[in-house]
């Protein structure tokens, strides 16, 4: 084959030569849009049918007060809002929420640290352990309620155990309290905190360690300098999932809480307004009002995460 | 802590656990390549002494549960003073848990199967496209997981009552799709980033279009991690109690709201041991999804996915 | 019947091109391909040759031109339909099927019979040399293994065209030779016409009959590999073209008849050839010389054309037959110099050339061109 190469390849034809038909569709593709844009479709139509109509329809509710909200709040379309600021029933729970909410989590990933260290060590029976820190995912919220109840309660076996090693006199109130959610919080909390840290943590190439080692940096100085700045971002992203788990908490807060006390959170508020005194459109603002302080908490979070580095661990992340 | 490096071994055990200051490497026996003392420094057992604390809480509520289940008037012993199985078949009658299991597996299969099939066109397109909107429509998708699901979950029951769906399996399955299916996405947009494109460029070069190019070439691929995805998405909508229980009725109940239920019903709710021998049902079920999840795929690799050597 | 290439008469590209979101990845390329030519695409990375494969390829849509197939446009028709064969830098091979599935993956979309299948699958792994790893899968096979697979399975189809995105880049040095010699031989007996992207010159002058120099997304030239060496139309071409030493400097005075000048780069007045008298007259001006063509001076040796740089030796390195060697003039201009005997680190050296090989090119006019940063868009 090979032909005799000529110059007389390459020719140069009128730039202005007729776009015709092309032309949409060259804009287009600069754009990013062809057909196979289709592929989004199904989940469009799902998020906007059930994610965004009935969203948007709550928060149209929000603004058709009932006629004894109206009277007893004044406010006009607003009464809910009123309601919701002014009955210290209500806005009281966001403080309770928050009082849970933000220690859980932040108890829940700063112990995920150091356990996730360790176990990223190399040992016998590692992949046993890890199973186990996991087991609490199957129980489900209203196991370890259930379970709290037994083994926690006045008559369970921990304070029996207390009491028969003469730690304390008389049975520790650790349900049907702050306590009880909080320790519920953590169990179905801690398991998922520390599988995120620990896939962090193994994003990070270890040779980077080894590197600093052989800077002459120490074992804190590794964690301040090294392992701690590259885990940050994740750190931030696992609190910020384990707070959502945390600031959502129900059944807990009724089954092992005081349900009108000092676990009154907002999530009980909210049903309390939906199923029981069936105002849907109460219910809708206090379910608002709780995604807007939840998100507001992310939202800080996330500002904090974006003047962190986020590049490249170095590892297989 | 690198585990790797030989110079590592002895010293390590020494100068993790005291700190800045212990930098000077004591001699120590060697041991096997790879494997570390366990009996390290104290910070190291105080990890430890806490993560046996954590794991006596769960037992004792695990066993405190199970052993309640089986138990016949435990009240003010160590053990209960006889054993009985009575109590499941109790409890299975008593709620019909023929019907609540037979919901609560229908639910999450197909729940499961849409969301897969929902979100995992549309995670492909996030991880290989960019095209107008694309921010807008990841926000779209994150804000069902970011936000409390009661957020939704109330104006999206309210609705579903306005439609007529309430109280209905319909509605128990289109409130759980809300959160999987963006679950789906998030967790296999990542996985189809790691898959080098251009092998569907190859089978779109070989003249497979773009349903072949899914089917045969994506499917296989992708497999390990739709099963990932899938699991995870079944273990949720198991134990999602917040958003089934705002529209499920008595034909509707999934297992953890029949057990919620149970416990909170008026006048002083249902026998203690009934609802323990629920709790063990619900628990056994989690426990074999689970042990199946594990065998496929490890569990600290779920956000993390391992990334093959791209090129480009 | 053996595998033969699928005809054509002409492929032309009429100012294709294409931006990402404002940034031109590719502007007014317009090329005509006849049937059994191997094109080689020449660039650093970021200059738009993959991008221009891609479309070629239909993996990434055009965003201006047309591309013609013998007058019929085929921009608008789909990757799988085109008929075209495309080698992938990463290999690109299914990971789950074996290679004879890999290879028989084309053949069985166009819905051939089992029969017709394995028989050309058989012969396109006899081609490749691969006949007893066929049921072995790509990941249990070393990186040139995978590559002829690749190919296999492009040229299996028979393609009319057959695009190759830099196929060697990923192996090592050794193999890359080898497996440069076995595409060339592929080429040669099976008459495809090829398109062939690389950063590496060697391997574009080796093996392609016309070559195609893009930097920034424009084409800088296009000629047959000894046109591109010896006559490079600017200094990126030379500079691309192994003519290291791309001194800034400044016309002194036209020489004599014809496009010999007088220049001054920094402290040395050198006389070279002007590259593009039509630009002549800028005074700015781009010194281009290979290291090749300076010779070291013995001393009372009369220097080329009067040209004679001076410099002590900076860096020395042994490559073999000859060795690279840094010389750094009294102003500070490194110049970069194959000699056959090794001098001393240190030493003082007297270089020549002749006027010839001295190309004198105009500056660009925004001198500062930042290298593109931005990587080429991989294909959808």
């Amino acid at each position: 084959m090979s032909t005799a190469p000529t110059a007389s390849g390459h020719r140069t034809p009128d730039r202005r030569a007729p776009r015709s038909t092309a032309s949409l569709r060259h804009r287009l593709a600069e754009r990013g849009v062809d057909s196979s844009l289709w592929l989004m479709v199904p989940a469009l139509v799902f998020a906007l049918a059930l994610f965004v109509y009935p969203f948007s329809y709550g928060i149209g509710l929000t603004f058709q007060p009932s006629l004894a909200a109206q009277e007893r709040w004044g406010g006009g379309v607003l009464a809910n809002y009123v309601a919701f600021f002014r009955d210290p029933f209500v806005f009281d729970s966001v403080w309770i929420t928050m009082r849970l909410a933000l220690p859980a989590a932040l108890f829940n990933v700063i112990a995920s640290i150091p356990v996730a260290l360790v176990l990223r060590r190399r040992f016998r029976g590692k992949r046993l352990m890890t199973s186990v820190l996991v087991l609490p995912i199957t129980l489900g919220t209203v196991l370890t309620a259930q379970g709290l109840l037994i083994f926690a309660g006045r008559q369970g076996w921990l304070n029996r155990f207390l009491m028969a090693a003469g730690l304390v006199d008389e049975p520790l109130q650790l349900v049907n309290n702050y306590v009880g959610v909080m320790l519920s919080l953590i169990i179905t909390g801690f398991p998922f905190a520390f599988l995120l840290v620990s896939s962090y943590l193994s994003g990070i190439d270890p040779s980077l360690e080894s590197a600093a080692r052989t800077l002459g940096a120490g074992w804190w100085q590794r964690f301040r300098r090294i392992t701690m700045p590259l885990l940050a971002p994740g750190l931030a992203t696992t609190f910020i999932l384990t707070f959502v788990l945390a600031f959502s908490v129900f059944p807990s807060a009724r089954l092992v809480g005081d349900a009108m006390g000092s676990t009154r959170v907002m999530s009980l508020m909210a049903f309390r307004a939906f199923g029981e005194q069936n105002d849907y459109p109460m219910a809708s603002t206090i379910a608002l009002m709780m995604g807007v302080v939840e998100l507001a908490v992310v939202a800080l979070v996330l500002a904090w995460r974006a003047l962190l580095y986020k590049g490249s661990t170095g590892g297989k992340g | 802590m690198a585990l790797d490096d030989d110079v590592d071994r002895g010293t390590v055990a020494t100068t993790e656990g005291s700190g800045s200051g212990g930098r000077a490497p004591r001699p120590r026996p060697a041991r096997a390549p790879g494997e570390r003392s366990l009996a390290a420094s104290p910070s190291t057992w105080f990890v430890w002494a806490g993560m046996a604390a954590f794991l006596v809480l769960l037992l004792g509520i695990l066993v405190a549960v199970v052993v309640d289940s089986f138990g016949r008037g435990w009240f003010r012993t160590w053990l209960p003073p006889e054993w009985t199985t009575d109590w499941y078949s109790g409890a299975w009658d008593r709620f019909d848990l023929t019907h609540v299991v037979g919901v609560t597996v229908g639910v999450a299969v197909t729940v499961v199967v849409l969301s897969v099939l929902i979100g995992v066109p549309a995670a492909y397109l996030l991880a290989r496209r960019s095209f107008p909107g694309k921010r807008l429509v990841n926000v779209l998708f994150l804000l069902p997981i970011l936000m409390p699901p009661i957020t939704f979950g109330i104006p999206l029951a309210t609705v579903m009552y306005a439609f007529g769906l309430g109280r209905s399996v319909i509605a128990v399955i289109l409130v759980n799709l809300v959160p999987s299916v963006p679950f789906v996405i998030l967790t296999m947009t990542p996985f189809i980033e790691q898959i080098n494109p251009a092998i569907e460029s190859a089978a779109r070069m070989c003249g497979a279009g773009i349903r072949q190019v899914f089917t045969r070439v994506l499917a296989p691929l992708l497999v390990p991690g739709i099963l990932a995805a899938a699991i995870l998405v079944l273990v949720r909508t198991v134990g999602m109690f917040e958003l089934t229980f705002l529209v499920s009725g008595p034909q509707s109940d999934t297992l953890v709201v029949a057990i919620y239920r149970a416990m909170t019903s008026a006048g002083g709710g249902e026998a203690r041991q009934l609802i323990s021998a629920m709790a063990v049902i619900y628990t056994t079920t989690m426990l074999a999804m689970l042990v199946v999840a594990l065998r496929f795929v490890n569990p600290t690799q779920l956000v993390a996915q391992v990334k093959d050597a791209r090129d480009d | 019947m053996a595998i033969t290439a699928g005809t054509f008469e002409s492929l032309e590209l009429r100012g294709v091109g294409r931006t990402f979101g404002g940034h031109e990845a590719l502007v007014g390329l317009d090329l005509t391909v006849r049937a059994g030519e191997f094109i080689a695409l020449l660039g650093p990375s970021g200059c738009g040759k993959s991008t221009a494969l891609n479309c070629l390829a239909g993996l990434l849509p055009l965003t201006h031109g047309q591309i013609l197939l013998d007058g019929t446009r085929v921009d608008t028709v789909p990757s799988e339909k085109r008929g075209f064969g495309m080698v992938f830098q990463s290999y690109a091979l299914f990971p789950h099927l074996s290679v004879e599935k890999n290879v028989a993956f084309g053949l069985q979309m166009r819905g051939l019979g089992k029969q017709e299948i394995r028989r050309r699958v058989d012969e396109a792994i006899d081609l490749v040399k691969l006949g007893e790893h066929a049921r072995k899968l790509p990941g249990q096979l070393s990186g040139g293994q995978q590559q002829r697979v690749a190919i296999a399975r492009a040229v299996v189809l028979e393609p009319s065209l057959v695009l190759m995105d830099e196929p060697l880049s990923n192996l090592d040095a050794k193999l890359r030779l080898d497996m440069r010699t076995e595409i060339r031989r592929l080429h040669q007996s099976l008459g495809l016409t090829t398109i062939y992207v690389t950063h590496d010159q060697e391997e574009a002058l080796s093996l392609a009959d016309r070559l195609v120099v893009l930097r920034e997304g424009r084409v800088q030239q296009v000629g047959t590999p000894d046109e591109l060496y010896d006559h490079p139309r600017n200094w990126h071409v030379a500079d691309f073209m192994g003519y290291r030493n791309i001194l800034p400097g400044v016309v002194v005075a036209p020489q004599g008849a014809g496009d010999r000048v007088q220049v001054s780069v920094g402290s040395l007045a050198l006389s070279g050839r002007q590259v593009d008298p039509a630009g002549s007259t800028a005074r700015d001006v781009r010194v281009a010389v290979r290291p090749d063509d300076l010779v070291v001076l013995a001393p009372g040796e009369e220097p080329r054309d009067g040209n004679v740089l001076r410099g002590t030796v900076l860096v020395v390195e042994y490559h073999g037959r000859e060795f690279a060697v840094v010389v750094q003039a009294p102003d500070g201009t490194l110049l970069h110099v194959r000699t056959p005997v090794a001098p001393q680190v240190g030493a003082e050296l007297a270089l020549t050339a002749p006027a010839e090989r001295i190309l004198v090119f105009p500056a660009d006019l925004t001198e500062r061109s930042a290298e593109p940063d931005r990587a080429e868009a991989v294909a959808a």
